[in-house]
């Protein structure tokens, strides 16, 4: 009878520990109200990446020091976004690599790391892994060899793989996956090679595909039409950056990539839909509810693979449920997230392609504006006025924040030969470096585009901006500068030389009880503190 | 048309020499007309700004030659246009097709069919007044000198003549990158002129005429002033004619390939 009563007094006890350990839907969807912890990978569905913690202020972020650096495995820069629960921070890292870390020290718990043949095929991009989905106790990463894998959250070991496409064709996995109520959704890359760009499903528990959305209409599907010839079966339309998720509406909001072939779409008359698009996905089936194509029949590689940022604000005097996106095409829009209606279209940046945009939001592109033989000036650049690094929204300050670029680029028009897993791109660029280029975090009136402040960075930025509830924007800059910027106007606040170029995003969270922030910059992921040193809390 | 009847007749030449000259690439490429007067127009879109027009030179070497330093055959004329060269301002052609590079070489042989350049000066007596005008004051040359302006070591294999002269007569005209010169003052009231060395968005290092760096937070700077175009390098235009040619044959000489 002791023996019994003494195991339901541990069972009681150890039962808060194992429940620490889950990550249920519930409270990814609520992500807000724990702010301790960063659940997902833009820090909630609505992908604002912005946090409600407000310990670090104008006042005090002069103090940030670090308080613990972790050094990754693997050579180049890392653009890994961790994930926190409960005290242990997982990051991924390339090719694919998933680590799980004492968030209060750096130490290691586990790491599992897939063999990836130096073989594998990432045309037009890097090797990189950009971060991890947590869903009750499993852990989700997309692999660089297109399989999508689970691993136990408390040791690592892989609970099933599957392989979403074939590699050899070009098909890969960078963005992490974005768990919602039972699945895991997941993007692909390879829209310089000719795919045919789709967004998956898959089971959570058992890894089985539970629905497929391609991007580009097949030919019994509404907006074939879009496609010149055959066109349509090399149209790329890559959706290789993590989404966002309204789960009232239950709708899933994707951007998808360029055409293929990227710069010379002679062989593919049309708008190229759903390309360079922002779609909204039914989470339960995969169908499409709307689109807003952004760039219709793009010819600079102008991806839509940006973070579709949802946001509720009135417009207009009435409230509506919005979603806001800072195009890599230099607009900045806003849409109905219900409907897809065009609501506003602003630029955020130099551009000389278009005169504006019409009343239904398309592009009055300018003429003489193509990719040419012997090359043609136009901004942005093919990397975008922004590109994959995320924005931040504060609901506190109602503004959006962005990390632009300014740069323009000589772009090139060439050849394109299909053949499968090889470079299918017609074309290139030559961008403007050195001086003639800079970049800048911007923050703009999210409800009418217009910029408020900007804070000018040496070169165009690869960082994405975290925004927080003690009023500070934090950001880095490709000559390793982490910065604070106060969220309010702008003004520099704080700076800190990491040694390696940022091409990451922030996240914030808690360590006993402190509010820290964490950043990826070369080859090591930094967390800072308002402690006096690392040791001493 | 005279240009055309030439590249008609070079393409005939072209087709047979290429497709025998490519062990390990497409065998199965020959080049028309149209194709290598393609080439023409990527060259010039591409390549003529570094290049030249004619492959004359200016920032990149002269492609004019019959002999290139870094590309002894075809496949290895291939591999720099779409390798590039590393540790060079040469990029790797990424975006272009195996065709369209083939096309470049084309073109590039074409345009190398011309005369080596003769260079009239006496690179001994070049050395001398290198040595003599205090050149050394600011460039190095295999380990020995000042570092306010660019290395010279290899500026032979880098830069045309006609470069290294209008770098010599109107130095201004081709400031090199990486040697802006840059101008503060601090909160405080100091004045320094210098050449960047290195900047962030937060800070900035100097190196003063004396080699001396300097470093500054942008927030200590009342004005920070960027000078584009301009060259700390004096011109050298009242040299002599015969010592000018001189002084390039020497510099010429570095690097050696002329």
């Amino acid at each position: 009878m002791k023996n019994i009563r003494s195991l339901f007094i541990a069972c009681c006890l150890l039962l808060p520990v194992a429940a620490a350990g889950q990550v249920p839907y519930k409270r990814i969807a609520d992500a807000g109200a724990e702010p301790g912890n960063w659940l997902t990978y833009s820090g909630g569905y609505q992908s604002h990446r912005f946090s409600r913690l407000a310990q670090i202020t104008p006042a005090n972020v002069g103090r940030l020091k670090t308080a613990w650096v972790y050094q990754f495995k693997q050579k180049g820069t890392q653009e890994t976004s961790p994930v926190v629960v409960d005290g242990v921070m997982y990051v991924s890292e390339s090719p694919t690599i998933v680590t799980a870390l004492d968030a209060r020290t750096g130490r290691t718990l586990w790491s599992w790391r897939r063999d990836i043949s130096p073989l594998v095929k990432t045309i037009g991009f890097s090797k990189v892994n950009r971060g991890v989905a947590i869903l009750d106790d499993t852990v989700y990463v997309g692999a660089l060899d297109c399989y999508l894998v689970a691993l136990d959250a408390k040791t690592g070991a892989v609970r099933w793989e599957t392989k979403v496409e074939d590699n050899a064709t070009g098909y890969s996995i960078t963005a992490a996956p974005l768990a919602i109520d039972g699945k895991i959704i997941v993007g692909v890359s390879g829209g310089e090679t000719g795919i045919r760009g789709f967004l998956d499903a898959y089971d959570a528990k058992s890894g089985k595909r539970a629905w497929r959305c391609w991007t580009i209409p097949g030919p019994e599907d509404p907006g074939r039409e879009t496609w010149g010839g055959d066109s349509w079966k090399t149209g790329a339309g890559a959706t290789w950056l993590t989404g966002s998720y309204d789960p009232e509406l239950n709708l899933l909001y994707w951007g998808t990539g360029n055409p293929g072939p990227d710069w010379n779409g002679d062989s593919r008359p049309g708008d190229n839909l759903y390309t360079c698009s922002l779609l909204a996905i039914d989470a339960a089936t995969g169908k499409m509810k709307w689109y807003f194509q952004f760039t219709p029949h793009d010819v600079h590689d102008w991806d839509a693979n940006q973070i579709p940022v949802l946001i509720d604000a009135n417009w207009h005097g009435r409230p509506r449920k919005l979603v806001a996106m800072a195009n890599r095409n230099a607009f900045y829009y806003l849409l109905d997230r219900v409907t897809g209606e065009f609501l506003l279209g602003e630029p955020y940046a130099k551009q000389t392609w278009a005169k504006g945009l019409d009343a239904k939001g398309s592009p009055i592109v300018l003429p003489n504006t193509e990719p040419t033989i012997e090359g043609n000036l136009v901004w942005p650049s093919l990397q975008g006025s922004t590109n994959w690094h995320s924005p931040s929204y504060s609901p506190l300050t109602k503004m959006f924040y962005v990390a632009a670029r300014e740069m323009g680029a000589y772009y090139y028009k060439g050849e394109a030969v299909y053949k499968p897993g090889t470079f299918f791109a017609g074309g290139g660029e030559r961008a403007l470096v050195g001086d003639k280029a800079y970049g800048a975090v911007r923050a703009l009136d999210v409800t009418t585009g217009k910029m408020k402040w900007e804070f000018r960075l040496q070169s165009p930025p690869w960082a994405g901006v975290l925004a927080t509830a003690g009023g500070v924007v934090f950001s880095g800059s490709n000559e390793g500068n982490f910065f604070a910027l106060d969220a309010a106007t702008g003004k520099p606040l704080w700076d800190f030389q990491t040694g390696g170029a940022i091409e990451a995003n922030p996240i914030s969270f808690l360590i006993d009880e402190k509010q820290h922030v964490a950043i990826a910059a070369g080859q090591a992921l930094f967390v800072f503190g308002l402690h006096s040193s690392g040791s001493r809390r | 048309m005279k240009w055309n009847r030439r590249l008609c007749l070079f393409a005939l030449f072209l087709a047979a020499a290429i497709a025998a000259a490519r062990p390990g690439q497409d065998r199965d490429v020959t080049l028309t007309v149209d194709e290598l007067a393609q080439g023409k127009r990527v060259y010039v879109g591409q390549c003529a700004l570094c290049h030249g027009i004619e492959g004359v030179g200016g920032r990149g070497p002269a492609l004019n030659q019959p002999a290139l330093r870094r590309a002894k055959d075809d496949v290895a004329l291939y591999n720099v246009i779409k390798n590039g060269v590393a540790g060079t301002e040469m990029p790797a052609s990424w975006h272009m097709t195996e065709r369209e590079v083939w096309r470049v070489v084309a073109y590039i042989r074409y345009l190398n069919r011309a005369e080596d350049v003769n260079l009239t000066g006496d690179a001994g007596r070049g050395r001398e007044l290198y040595r003599a005008k205090g050149c050394a004051g600011c460039h190095i040359v295999r380990g020995e000198g000042g570092a306010s302006g660019p290395e010279l070591t290899g500026i032979g294999a880098r830069r045309s003549a006609a470069y290294l002269r209008e770098a010599l007569i109107e130095p201004a005209a081709s400031a090199p990158e990486g040697y802006l010169v840059v101008s503060v003052v601090t909160r405080a009231g100091r004045n320094l002129r210098g050449v960047r060395v290195n900047e962030d968005s937060f800070t900035i290092q100097l190196r003063d005429g004396e080699d001396r760096f300097h470093s500054f937070r942008k927030s200590e700077l009342k004005d920070l002033k960027k000078e584009f175009g301009v060259s700390t390098m004096p011109s050298y235009k009242t040299l002599a004619a015969t010592e000018l040619d001189d002084l390039i044959a020497y510099l010429a000489s570095l690097g050696g390939v002329k």
